[in-house]
């Protein structure tokens, strides 16, 4: 029963907040709909006893990409006013491939009503599931052997984007004194420092 | 009671929206980059349901790669936005024709 009742109620939540984020007038207010439906997704995946991957997208959703997005969205000077004027224009498209994209998926299942395609009978699944492990272990011991190596080519994406979104963005800043590398490393001390007899009571000469 | 159903369902109409707010938004670019997170989120809720549908823990694999190619696509269109702002003052992206593409 609680089961049936927080399944529709983070739906329910999921969907509405979706559709806040396209009907928004304040981009702002777009992305905090988004936090709110990328919280309710995680519930959902919670639902089910997918919690890695729950816990992930609150990590990686709501604490990188959104605050990522604010930051944008706040920091552009934009007339978001002057953006809209298209909207009302592009509502019976948009409304229009909705309604097309929701047939299909109603004729996909009206299909599957009147019997299924057999697609031939499955092998055993490679990596199926135990009650007993847990499901982050069971995650985790299958990410660092059998795809270790996909594993890996994830962390070359993320390092590949992280640098060129700072190529693309770094601007580099006159009037301001960086640092020279190469000439304070050929610096030597007999060139830098000076040894003198001061005598008593004169003033030093610099 | 829930079944795999349920979860299709919601995935199918959080797609759909992702793609109606690329249609509805077609001028920024910002709630475009945004609707293709929604599709990716759709595109995730589809992969787990499934991998827990067929106890097979590939799926949630997977649907950790998607989170990270949608972490660097945001980083990225992200950072195109920010310099095509600074190069144009505007955001709208219906007539972009900077490559004559």
């Amino acid at each position: 029963m609680i089961q049936l009742v927080s399944f529709y109620i983070f739906a329910s939540i999921v969907i509405a907040s979706a559709a806040m984020v396209i009907f928004a007038r304040n981009p702002v207010h777009s992305v905090l709909w988004l936090i709110v439906a990328f919280f309710n997704a995680a519930g959902l995946m919670v639902l089910i006893g997918a919690e890695f991957i729950a816990m992930l997208l609150v990590i990686v959703y709501v604490g990188a990409v959104a605050v990522l997005f604010l930051f944008v969205v706040m920091m552009l000077d934009i007339d978001f006013a002057e953006l809209r004027a298209g909207f009302v224009k592009n509502v019976p498209l948009g409304i229009l491939l909705a309604v097309v994209l929701v047939a299909e998926l109603v004729l996909g299942i009206g299909a599957y009503q009147a019997g299924a395609v057999q697609l031939g009978t499955p092998e055993a699944g490679v990596a199926t599931t135990s009650a007993t492990v847990p499901n982050i272990e069971a995650i985790g011991g299958l990410l660092y052997s059998k795809y270790v190596f996909l594993f890996e080519t994830a962390g070359l994406i993320l390092l590949v984007a992280m640098v060129g979104a700072i190529v693309l963005t770094h601007r580099r800043s006159h009037g301001t004194r960086g640092q020279n590398i190469s000439s304070q490393v050929q610096r030597r001390p007999q060139d830098a420092t000076r040894n003198v007899n001061q005598p008593v009571g004169q003033g030093i000469e610099l | 009671m829930i079944g795999i159903e349920h979860y299709l369902v919601v995935s199918s109409i959080l797609f759909v929206m992702g793609v109606l707010g690329i249609f509805l938004n077609r001028k920024n670019v910002i709630i475009i980059l945004m609707a293709i997170e929604l599709i990716l989120l759709a595109v995730n809720i589809n992969l787990v349901a499934f991998s827990v549908f067929l106890g097979d823990l590939t799926g949630q694999i997977f649907a950790m790669f998607v989170l990270t190619v949608a972490a660097g696509e945001a980083a990225i269109g992200l950072a195109i936005l920010v310099i095509y702002f600074r190069g144009r003052g505007t955001i709208a992206v219906d007539d972009v024709n900077r490559m004559k593409g």
